[in-house]
C-alpha cells in the first residue's frame, strides 16, 4: 500500500516537523512495517527557467543552444528535445543536480558549453506507466504563468511524499486513506477529518428504471446508484497526482474518480456504462466453463467457485476483481451505474489467485466495512457531481444482510497487564483506547470498548490489549525471565551420539532434501510400500517423499565428483517416508556413503568393503551392540554389488544393508550403507558394566585353515567360537592367502586364538585339548585342511 | 709386596686392553679372559691352597679386591660402551619432522546440527523439552488448529505442499508451529508445557534466501502467568547466548493468526553492531523470530482453560541463524553439501 502524505493530509493534520521517515518509523513501531519512504519525485536542484533564445548548434542537426533565465542568472544550456523552442518555461536541472539517471554535471557539448539541462517528466524518474508519448519524447512544457526561479516540482503539484507500506494480512482497513488517518491519529493522537457525502438528486428514482438481482449468497451486501450526463474528460491536477503517488494510472475523470474513491475509503467500486448494461443488474455464480472478456482485453474461463455481476445477456464483470469489456466506461459515456458491495472473500481469494490479483481483490480478499459500503457509494456521487458534471438520479438499490452492529468487548484492566507482563495505567489504557477512535465506558475494574465496523480485526479482549500493547509501546515492555518450576529438560541424545560418533569417524554430516523423483523412491531397498507424492510439486525432481536416503547421497556424491572432490566419505540421519494400511508413516535413517581414499596419508587408503564394515562396527559397538549383531549374505537391493554386499543383522533382525554400489548403477567405487535407526534403537542396547581384569595369563595359539573359496570367515569363525567354549577369549585373522601353495578354488585364512581362564592359569595340556577339538571340528564340518602341518 | 706386584700388573694388563675394546662383545670376551673359569683373576684363587692358613684370610680379601676392581672397571666401560651405542641409534633414528602428518580424514557436523544442537542446549538448560514431531501433518495441525481456517490470507505466505489426493487435508508441514498443536493435544492433564520444536519444513519457495526445504524451531510455554514480558526476557537471553552478549533484542507488533498480541523480533545488527549497514538496509537491526502470546482460540481449540492459562510461541528459521552466524551468503549452500564447505564445520567455533 503506498500511501501519499497528501493525501492522508485531507484527513488527519499531521505535525508539521514530522519527517516522512520519521511517520514511517512511527508507523513501524505500532506494526505497520514500510519498504521505502521518501519524496515522489526523487530529484534535487531543479528550478523553473524560461527559454530566452534557441538556436541550432552549428555541429548538429538535432541539438539546440539555448539562453534560460532561471531568476538569478541567465545559463548557457544545449538541448536535444524536438519541442525547445523560444519563449517556454522548463525544468532545469542546475549543475550537481541529482536526478534518478544520475547527476548534471557542467560540460561542453560539442564546443558548446552547457551548464545544466532542461527535463522530460520521464527524466524525473516517473514510472512510465505514468507517462505519455510527450512526456518521454520532449521536455516538459510548464504553465506559461509559472514564475521563474521557483521549484518546478510543486508548481507540478508532485511535491508529495510517499511511503511504501507491507501491511499485515489482518489490516485491511489501512488498504484505505481513511483507515491510515485512523491509525496515524492514534499514533499521533489527532482527530480524524470528516468526509465530504454531499451532492444532490434529481427528481428521477432508479428504481424506476433499473433493478438488481442478488442470485448467490456469496454476495451480503450490493449497492447501485444511478448517475447521468457525466462528461468524460481529464481529471484535475491533484486526482491525477494523487492516483500517480499511490500507484494508479490516471484514465479520466470518471474511472479516476473510482479509484480515488477505492482509495479513500478502501471500498473497490465498479461504474458501468449504464446505456449498454441494460435494466438489470444481477450477482450469480458464474456457470461451469463461462467466458468473460475482462477490461484488460483477456478472455476468461470461469467456474461455479467464481462470482460474476451479468446483466440479462451474459456476464459483464468478474466480481471483486475485474470489471467486463463490454460495459467499459468510454469516451462517449453519458448514464453510469454504480456499485458498491461487498463480496465473499474466500471466493474472491480464490478467483483472483487463479485469474489476477488486482486492487480490488487485494481490498475484498481482506474484508470490507459495510459501513464504508455505503459511504463509498455517496463519496462517488459527490466526486462525480463535483468533476464529471454529472446528474445524481434520486434513490439506491440495496441487497443487504450485512450485520452493521458495533462489537463491544469487555476489557478487563487486569488481564491487560497480566498478558503483556506490564503495569499500564487505567487512564492511559482508555486513552489509548480513545485515541483509536473507539469508544469506551469505564467501570471499576473493566472498560467497554465499542469497535467501530471498520476494525475488523478485531473480536475479543486479546485483540484490543494488542491494540494497547502497540499503540502504548510494546518495547517498552521489560523482559524478565518467566517465574516457572524447575524441570528437567530433554532431547535425543542417542541421535546426537551417533552423529558426533562418525563425524569423529572422518565422515561429513549432509543434509539433504526429502524430495526426490518419484522414479528413484524404490531404489536401494528391497521393502515393498507405497511412496507418497506431492499434489502440486515444483519439478519432477522433486515430486516425491524419499524412502531411502542413498539416492541423496548419492546426489550430493556426483555433485562433489562434477568438481573435483573425489575423497568423499558422507553421512545423513533424515526421516524415510512411506504409506502403509493407508497411514502416512515415517521412520529414521541413517546412511553413509564412502568414496575415493579414507586415510589421507602419503601412502592413501582406497574405501573398500572392510572399511565400510568397521565404520558399521564401531558405531554398533559404540551403541552397546558389541557381539550381537553379524553381516549376513541374503536379499539385498539391486542397487548393490552381488558379491560384496550384505545383510546387517542383530539377533535375527535386519536392521540395515550394506555393500558396493552395482555397476549399473555407477562406474566408480562407492560403498554404501543405510540403517532403520528406529528399528536398532528399539533392540536395547547392553548396559555398561567394569569386568575384572583378569590376573591370569592367557595363551595364545595360531592356525591357518585352507578352505574352498567359497566357504566365508563367518562360517570358519562360527565352528571356532562353538568349539573354543567358555576358553577361548578371541579369535583374529591375521592373514588370508591365495596363490602359490594354495589350490586355484582354495583359500588360506589364518587365525590368532588367545585362549584364557578368569580363575586360574590354563595349563597347556588343557589349552591343547581345546585347540585340537576345534580344529577337528573345523576340518571335518568344513571339509579342509590346515595349511603347514 | 708379591701380592700388590701381582694387582698391579693384572690391573695395568687390564687397562691396556680396555683401550682398544669397541663392541660389546669383545668386552664380554675380555670379561671371561678375568673373570671367567679360567681367567686370570679366577686362577689367582688356585693359589689358595699353597697359601699358609693364617694369610688365607688375608689373600681372601685380597682376591675380592682386585675381582671387584676388575668387575667395575669391565661395568665402567660396558655403560660407556651402551651410552655411545644408544647415541648413535638415536642419531640414525632421526627423522624430517617437517614432513606432512599421516592425515586422519576429517569429519563433521552439519552447519544446521550445530545450529540445532546449539539451540537445543540453550533451551533444555532452561527446562524445555524437544519436540520431535512428524512432517507430514494434517492441515488441521498445520492451519485451523492454528487459527488459520480454510481460505485463510495467511495461507497465502506459505505456498504449502499438498500430498496428493489430499489437497487441504495432508501436507508436508509448512512450519514447526504444528507442534504446538500436538504438544497440547497430547498433553492429557492440559497442564503446563515447556517445548521446543527444530526441524525441517517445506514451503514451494526457492532463491538465493529460500529454499523449499528449510529448518525452523519452534518453541511454546503454557502456564498460568506468563506474559509478552517473560516472552522477551527469554528471546533475549537465548538471542544473547546464540548472536553473543552484546546482541539487543527489539519487539515490534505485528500479526500472526496463531499469537495474540503477535511481535517480530528484531536483533542487533550481527554486522554492524547496530551502527546501520547494508545487511541491516541501515536500520541497525536484523528480524529474526516472529512470537507472541498465544491466541485463546488456540488454546481452546486444543482443549486448554485459556480462562487459567495462558502462554508464549516464537519460531524462527534456523537456516537464517546459520547464514549470519557463520556468513553464508546463499541459503543454496547449505543444501548444497560440497565437501569442501563441510569440511569448514570441523572444528569447535569461537566462544
Amino acid at each position: 500500500m503506498l500511501l501519499s502524505k497528501k493525501f492522508v493530509s485531507d484527513y488527519i493534520d499531521l505535525p508539521k516537523e514530522l519527517s516522512i521517515k520519521q511517520i514511517a518509523d512511527d508507523m513501524t513501531s505500532v506494526g505497520n512495517e514500510y519498504d521505502s519512504a521518501g519524496p515522489l519525485i526523487n530529484c534535487t536542484n531543479l528550478i523553473v527557467g524560461k527559454v530566452l533564445e534557441c538556436v541550432n548548434h552549428k555541429d548538429s542537426d538535432h541539438l539546440h543552444v539555448c539562453k534560460v533565465d532561471i531568476g538569478s542568472e541567465v545559463l548557457n544550456i544545449v538541448c536535444g528535445a524536438p519541442n525547445v523552442r523560444e519563449g517556454i518555461k522548463v525544468i532545469v536541472a542546475l549543475p550537481g543536480a541529482v536526478l534518478p539517471g544520475g547527476e548534471i554535471k557542467k560540460g561542453v557539448i560539442r564546443g558548446v558549453e552547457s551548464n545544466g539541462m532542461l527535463c522530460s517528466i520521464k527524466e524525473l524518474g516517473l514510472d512510465n506507466k505514468f507517462l505519455e508519448p510527450k512526456d518521454i519524447e520532449g521536455i516538459h512544457e510548464l504553465p506559461l504563468d509559472t514564475k521563474v526561479g521557483t521549484d518546478p516540482i510543486k508548481a507540478l503539484e508532485l511535491d508529495d511524499e510517499v511511503i511504501d507500506f507491507e501491511l499485515t494480512s489482518n489490516r485491511g482497513d489501512l488498504l484505505s486513506i481513511l483507515g491510515m488517518a485512523y491509525e496515524l491519529g492514534a499514533i499521533y493522537k489527532k482527530d480524524v477529518k470528516d468526509i465530504d457525502l454531499t451532492y444532490k438528486e434529481n427528481k428521477e428514482n432508479i428504481k424506476d428504471e433499473f433493478k438488481i438481482e442478488i442470485k448467490t449468497t456469496d454476495c451480503p451486501l450490493f449497492l447501485a446508484k444511478k448517475v447521468k450526463n457525466v462528461v468524460i474528460k481529464e481529471s484535475p491536477k491533484f486526482i491525477k497526482n494523487r492516483l500517480i503517488a499511490s500507484g494508479i494510472r490516471p484514465i479520466n475523470n470518471v474511472v479516476d474518480i473510482s479509484n480515488y474513491v477505492m482509495l479513500e475509503t478502501g471500498q473497490p467500486l465498479h461504474y458501468y456504462d449504464a446505456n449498454r448494461l441494460g435494466d438489470t443488474l444481477i450477482v450469480r455464480n458464474a456457470n461451469c466453463n463461462e467466458k468473460l472478456v475482462t477490461l484488460d482485453g483477456n478472455e476468461r474461463n470461469l467456474n461455479e467457485n467464481d462470482i460474476v455481476i451479468a446483466n440479462k445477456n451474459e456476464a459483464v464483470g468478474l466480481a471483486g476483481v475485474m470489471g467486463g469489456l463490454s460495459t467499459e466506461i468510454e469516451n462517449d459515456t453519458k448514464d453510469i451505474i454504480i456499485e458498491s458491495a461487498i463480496f465473499d472473500s474466500i471466493k474472491i481469494r480464490k478467483t483472483s489467485k487463479k485469474i489476477l490479483r488486482s486492487e480490488a481483490s487485494n481490498r475484498f480478499e481482506k474484508g470490507l466495512d459495510p459501513k464504508r459500503t455505503y459511504m463509498a457509494i455517496e463519496r462517488s456521487c459527490a466526486l462525480l457531481e463535483k468533476y464529471a458534471d454529472a446528474e445524481i438520479v434520486g434513490g439506491m438499490l440495496i441487497h443487504d444482510t450485512v450485520d452493521k452492529d458495533e462489537k463491544v468487548i469487555e476489557v478487563r484492566y487486569e488481564k491487560v497487564n497480566k498478558v503483556l507482563g506490564i503495569e499500564i495505567p487505567k487512564d492511559e489504557i482508555v486513552s489509548i483506547l480513545k485515541a483509536l477512535g473507539f469508544k469506551t465506558l469505564e467501570k471499576e475494574d473493566i472498560v467497554i470498548v465499542t469497535v467501530p465496523t471498520r476494525r475488523l480485526d478485531i473480536k475479543i479482549e486479546e485483540d484490543l490489549i494488542e491494540e494497547i500493547g502497540r499503540i502504548y509501546g510494546i518495547d517498552k515492555i521489560q523482559g524478565k525471565l518467566p517465574e516457572l518450576p524447575l524441570k528437567l529438560g530433554k532431547y535425543n541424545k542417542v541421535k546426537r551420539e551417533i552423529k558426533n560418533k562418525l563425524a569423529s569417524l572422518g565422515l561429513n554430516e549432509t543434509l539433504t532434501y526429502s524430495l526426490i523423483p518419484q522414479s528413484e523412491v524404490h531404489k536401494f531397498t528391497t521393502d515393498t510400500f507405497e511412496e507418497i507424492m506431492l499434489a502440486d510439486p515444483m519439478s519432477e525432481d522433486r515430486n516425491t517423499l524419499r524412502y531411502s536416503l542413498l539416492y541423496s547421497l548419492k546426489e550430493v556424491f556426483e555433485y562433489n565428483n562434477a568438481r573435483n572432490n573425489s575423497d568423499i566419505s558422507i553421512f545423513e540421519i533424515g526421516k524415510s517416508f512411506y504409506k502403509e494400511n493407508n497411514e502416512y508413516k515415517e521412520k529414521l535413517n541413517l546412511a553413509v556413503l564412502l568414496s575415493g581414499n579414507y586415510y589421507l596419508d602419503i601412502k592413501k587408503t582406497k574405501v573398500d568393503f572392510y572399511i565400510l564394515k568397521g565404520i558399521v562396527e564401531e558405531l554398533l559397538d559404540y551403541l552397546g551392540f558389541n557381539g550381537r549383531y553379524s553381516f549376513i549374505t541374503g536379499n539385498v537391493p539391486s542397487e548393490l554389488h552381488p558379491g560384496v554386499s550384505a545383510l546387517i543383522n542383530i539377533q535375527g533382525n535386519n536392521i540395515g544393508i550394506i555393500g558396493k554400489l552395482h555397476p549399473n548403477v555407477t562406474k566408480k567405487d562407492i560403498f554404501v550403507f543405510e540403517i532403520d535407526l528406529d528399528k536398532l534403537l528399539s533392540l536395547h542396547p547392553s548396559k555398561m558394566t567394569y569386568k575384572d581384569i583378569s590376573k591370569y595369563p592367557s595363551i595364545v595359539k595360531d592356525v591357518a585353515f585352507v578352505v574352498n573359496k567359497n566357504i566365508l570367515n563367518g562360517d570358519i569363525t562360527t565352528l571356532i567360537k562353538k568349539a573354543g567354549g567358555r576358553m577361548l577369549n578371541q579369535i583374529e585373522v591375521f592373514d588370508v592367502y591365495t596363490g602359490e601353495n594354495v589350490k586355484e578354488n582354495e583359500k588360506s585364512i589364518a587365525y590368532t586364538l588367545t585362549f584364557k581362564d578368569d580363575s586360574k592359569t590354563l595349563s597347556d595340556e588343557e589349552v591343547m585339548q581345546v585347540f585340537n577339538k576345534i580344529i577337528n571340528d573345523v576340518t571335518s564340518k568344513l571339509n579342509c585342511t590346515v595349511r603347514d602341518k | 709386596m708379591e701380592k700388590e706386584q701381582e694387582r698391579k700388573n693384572i690391573i695395568e694388563s687390564l687397562e691396556k686392553e680396555l683401550k682398544v675394546i669397541k663392541t660389546k662383545n669383545d668386552l664380554a670376551n675380555l670379561k671371561a679372559l678375568y673373570l671367567g673359569k679360567n681367567g686370570i683373576v679366577t686362577n689367582l684363587s688356585l693359589k689358595m691352597k699353597d697359601i699358609p692358613n693364617e694369610e688365607k684370610r688375608e689373600y681372601g680379601k685380597f682376591l675380592n679386591e682386585i675381582k671387584d676392581e676388575v668387575s667395575l672397571k669391565l661395568e665402567t666401560l660396558l655403560k660407556e660402551i651402551e651410552r655411545k651405542e644408544l647415541e648413535e641409534k638415536l642419531a640414525s633414528e632421526k627423522i624430517d619432522i617437517t614432513l606432512p602428518s599421516k592425515k586422519i580424514k576429517k569429519g563433521s557436523l552439519h552447519p544446521m546440527t550445530r545450529i540445532q544442537n546449539e539451540f537445543e542446549d540453550i533451551f533444555v538448560s532452561m527446562g524445555y523439552t524437544v519436540y520431535d514431531g512428524p512432517e507430514i501433518e494434517s492441515d488441521k495441525n498445520c492451519f485451523q488448529k492454528l487459527n488459520i481456517p480454510k481460505g485463510h490470507p495467511a495461507r497465502d505466505a506459505q505456498d504449502t505442499f499438498y500430498l496428493k489426493d489430499e489437497y487441504e487435508n495432508f501436507l508436508i508441514r509448512s512450519q514447526t508451529s504444528t507442534a504446538q498443536v500436538r504438544a497440547m493435544e497430547e498433553n492429557k492433564e492440559k497442564g503446563p508445557i515447556r517445548i521446543v520444536c527444530p526441524g525441517k519444513v517445506y514451503r514451494r519457495d526457492e532463491d538465493a534466501t529460500h529454499s523449499h526445504q528449510f529448518m525452523q524451531i519452534e518453541g511454546l510455554v503454557i502456564d498460568e502467568n506468563v506474559s509478552m514480558a517473560d516472552l522477551k526476557g527469554t528471546l533475549e537471553l537465548f538471542c544473547k547466548k546464540i548472536l553473543g552478549e552484546k546482541t539487543n533484542v527489539r519487539f515490534r507488533p505485528s500479526y500472526f493468526p496463531f499469537t495474540e498480541p503477535s511481535v517480530e523480533v528484531d536483533v542487533t545488527c550481527f554486522k554492524c553492531g547496530g551502527k546501520g549497514c547494508s545487511l541491516c538496509k541501515q536500520t541497525g537491526w536484523i528480524e529474526v523470530l516472529g512470537a507472541g502470546m498465544v491466541h485463546p482460540n488456540v488454546l481452546e481449540m486444543s482443549g486448554y482453560d485459556s480462562k487459567k492459562y495462558q502462554g508464549f510461541a516464537f519460531g524462527t528459521g534456523m537456516d537464517r541463524f546459520a547464514m549470519f552466524k557463520y556468513g553464508i551468503p546463499d541459503i543454496r549452500t547449505i543444501y548444497g553439501n560440497d565437501i569442501r564447505f563441510l569440511n569448514q564445520f570441523d572444528r569447535k567455533d569461537g566462544e
